[in-house]
């Protein structure tokens, strides 16, 4: 609009100057994400013409017959990431409705600084916590009396370890509660006023209102928050590291050890040697990658369509 | 009736206890982080040695994480150089040609490397930096941190200046002066609490996290501040130390911890603080 006035030709000039620097240095985010994906597919090329699409399928990992399969790997990531979003989902939403409730605006403050600061802990510091603290814990009061009881089904088997795939979960979890619960929080608070008001003047009671009006309204947005936490949890690095185990296997129980993608290359890259072992590792860093974005992608649509339907 | 109505009272309480309590248990992990942290780690933190010398091998007491503290700060300093003014920068240039088709794609590259595994950022600097030196460098793990500030920085300045009412911009343009100093003589300034809030979130996320500089900075047993050496940092010193068998060692992982939830958390804090004033503020306006 403005610059459809006629202005002083120096002052256009500095405006359009203005924009080309801008826009000089705005580059450096988008080019850094190709350049991220492009620098870990030339490292990773040796073991991509090794192994092919056999790499994503099977599950060796032996480094002293340079003999290297990501499956155990993608298996540990995937049954931790959803076990950690079916703990955090009714919680954070919970925390989210708790939120976006109106009134006590004391207690309701207190309460989301204090979801936020559990986003502030270094992953390190939950590794540490989890690994003294949460998982000896859980193995005695839960992996143990569950395995005993329960361990013909076959997920629920002993023998169960101090470090395991649940462990790893639960830890999962709490991280990634507060993107869940404040992603929610924002949905919920989105949708219209109307709505809940029209609900309320019905005669209905606080979750009827909730459960049959609000949550309907704001569900695929919470279906992106979900979506979000998932691309958190899958990239989640050391604190999973530190109590899954460390086992590149497919245990049938997830009270055993076991390992994901980011937690072997945070132990094994800098051990790696010789050519195909760390060309193998920068494969599975790069398969990390392709899922996280394609995850936080989905989610962001999910999240950007909510906000602008209900808006 | 009657009988419908205290079933659907019944429920309702039910499910009002429920969200109760669910908040409620959110909350626990905090409390027990925090409490195990400290106990945990006051043992080994309460000793001024602590803060004064570096790594001591097992048994030899007095082991300190200075040179940890110390690369910490160069580390997290050095990305905050370099994150903070470009990210600052993109963002500007996000609200200022928000219409642009090359906006929305920085502001889609942002959203996505927002959620990037940390892990593959450490490979990424280690193939583009530490291959090529033939060493690690506290310089390289600088850069890995940066890459993960960056578009947290971006999207907080974006959010800080949007909050700025459009009548600041246009009083600036109808006064003649050119669109550049518009945006950074009048909204840059009054957008600055936010945006020092977001560049404060992102100084506290680098100072916590462990994969990017595990194979770039990738810790130093001795005192050194030159950035182009290998560097130790607090969460590699947690990390490295919780994993050993040995009490000593593990006692110092738990001091390191505190030592880092306490900077962390007070950065944090202090951001928010930071935020709430200018809240208060724009509502004297």
């Amino acid at each position: 609009m403005i610059d459809a006035i006629r202005r002083p030709l120096g002052l256009r000039q500095s405006s359009e100057r203005f924009r080309l620097l801008t826009a000089a240095v705005a580059v450096t985010a988008p080019a850094l994400l190709l350049g991220i994906v492009i620098v870990l597919y030339q490292e990773a090329i040796p073991a991509i013409s090794r192994f092919g699409i056999g790499f994503l399928v099977t599950s060796n990992w032996n480094p002293v017959t340079l003999d290297f399969g990501a499956l155990p790997f993608i298996y540990g990531t995937v049954v931790t990431s959803s076990l950690a979003i079916a703990v955090a989902v009714p919680v954070g939403v919970a925390v989210a409705l708790f939120l976006a409730e109106h009134g006590a605006a004391g207690l309701r403050g207190a309460v989301g600084t204090g979801v936020e600061l559990l986003a502030a802990i270094p992953s390190v510091v939950y590794g540490i916590w989890a690994l003294y603290v949460l998982a000896p814990f859980l193995f005695s009061h839960v992996e143990v009396p569950l395995s005993s009881r329960f361990g013909f089904i076959g997920f629920l088997a002993g023998p169960p370890g101090q470090t395991s795939l649940f462990s790893a979960s639960v830890v999962l979890a709490v991280m990634i509660l507060p993107t869940l619960s404040a992603v929610s929080r924002d949905v919920i608070r989105a949708v219209p006023k109307g709505l809940r008001e029209s609900s309320v003047a019905l005669g209905a009671t606080w979750w009827e209102t909730n459960w049959k009006v609000i949550l309907p309204a704001a569900r695929s947005g919470i279906f992106g928050a979900a979506i979000l936490a998932l691309g958190r949890a899958l990239g989640e690095t050391i604190a999973v590291t530190m109590v899954i185990g460390n086992r590149p296997e497919i245990p049938p129980s997830i009270f055993s050890p076991g390992y994901t993608l980011a937690s072997v290359i945070a132990n094994e890259f800098t051990e790696a040697t010789g050519q195909i072992y760390p060309a193998a590792l920068v494969e599975l860093g790069l398969v990390l990658i392709f899922v996280a974005f394609t995850v936080n992608l989905v989610a962001l649509l999910l999240v950007r369509r909510t906000e602008s339907v209900t808006r | 009736m009657p009988f419908r109505n205290h079933w659907r009272r019944y429920k309702n309480a039910v499910a009002l206890s429920a969200v109760y309590g669910l908040t409620g248990l959110a909350l626990i992990p905090l409390a027990l982080v925090l409490g195990y942290t400290i106990v945990k780690g006051l043992p080994a933190a309460i000793h001024p040695d602590f803060y004064i010398n570096v790594e001591r091998p097992v048994g030899i007491p007095g082991a300190g994480v200075a040179h940890a503290i110390a690369g910490s700060g160069i580390m997290v300093g050095i990305a905050s150089l370099l994150a903070i003014p470009v990210g600052v920068v993109s963002g500007v240039h996000l609200v200022e040609f928000a219409s642009g088709r090359w906006a929305s794609w920085v502001r889609l590259a942002a959203d996505v490397l927002v959620g990037a595994p940390s892990i593959a950022i450490g490979v990424f600097a280690y193939v583009l930096f530490v291959a090529p030196q033939h060493h690690f460098s506290g310089l390289s793990g600088a850069l890995a941190l940066a890459v993960l500030m960056l578009p947290v920085v971006i999207r907080t300045t974006e959010g800080a200046i949007a909050l700025i009412p459009g009548s600041l911009r246009e009083s600036g343009l109808a006064l003649g002066l050119p669109r550049w100093r518009v945006a950074l003589q009048l909204v840059l300034p009054a957008a600055s609490p936010g945006i020092i809030t977001g560049a404060l979130l992102a100084i506290a996320r680098a100072a916590g996290e462990t994969a990017p500089i595990l194979f770039t900075g990738f810790g130093n047993r001795s005192w050194n501040l030159d950035p182009t050496q290998p560097m130790s940092a607090l969460p590699l010193i947690v990390f490295h130390d919780a994993l050993t068998p040995y009490p000593a060692l593990q006692e110092e992982a738990w001091g390191a911890a505190l030592v880092l939830v306490a900077l962390v958390l007070a950065v944090n804090l202090s951001s928010r603080w930071v935020l709430h004033r200018q809240l208060r503020m724009a509502g004297q306006l």
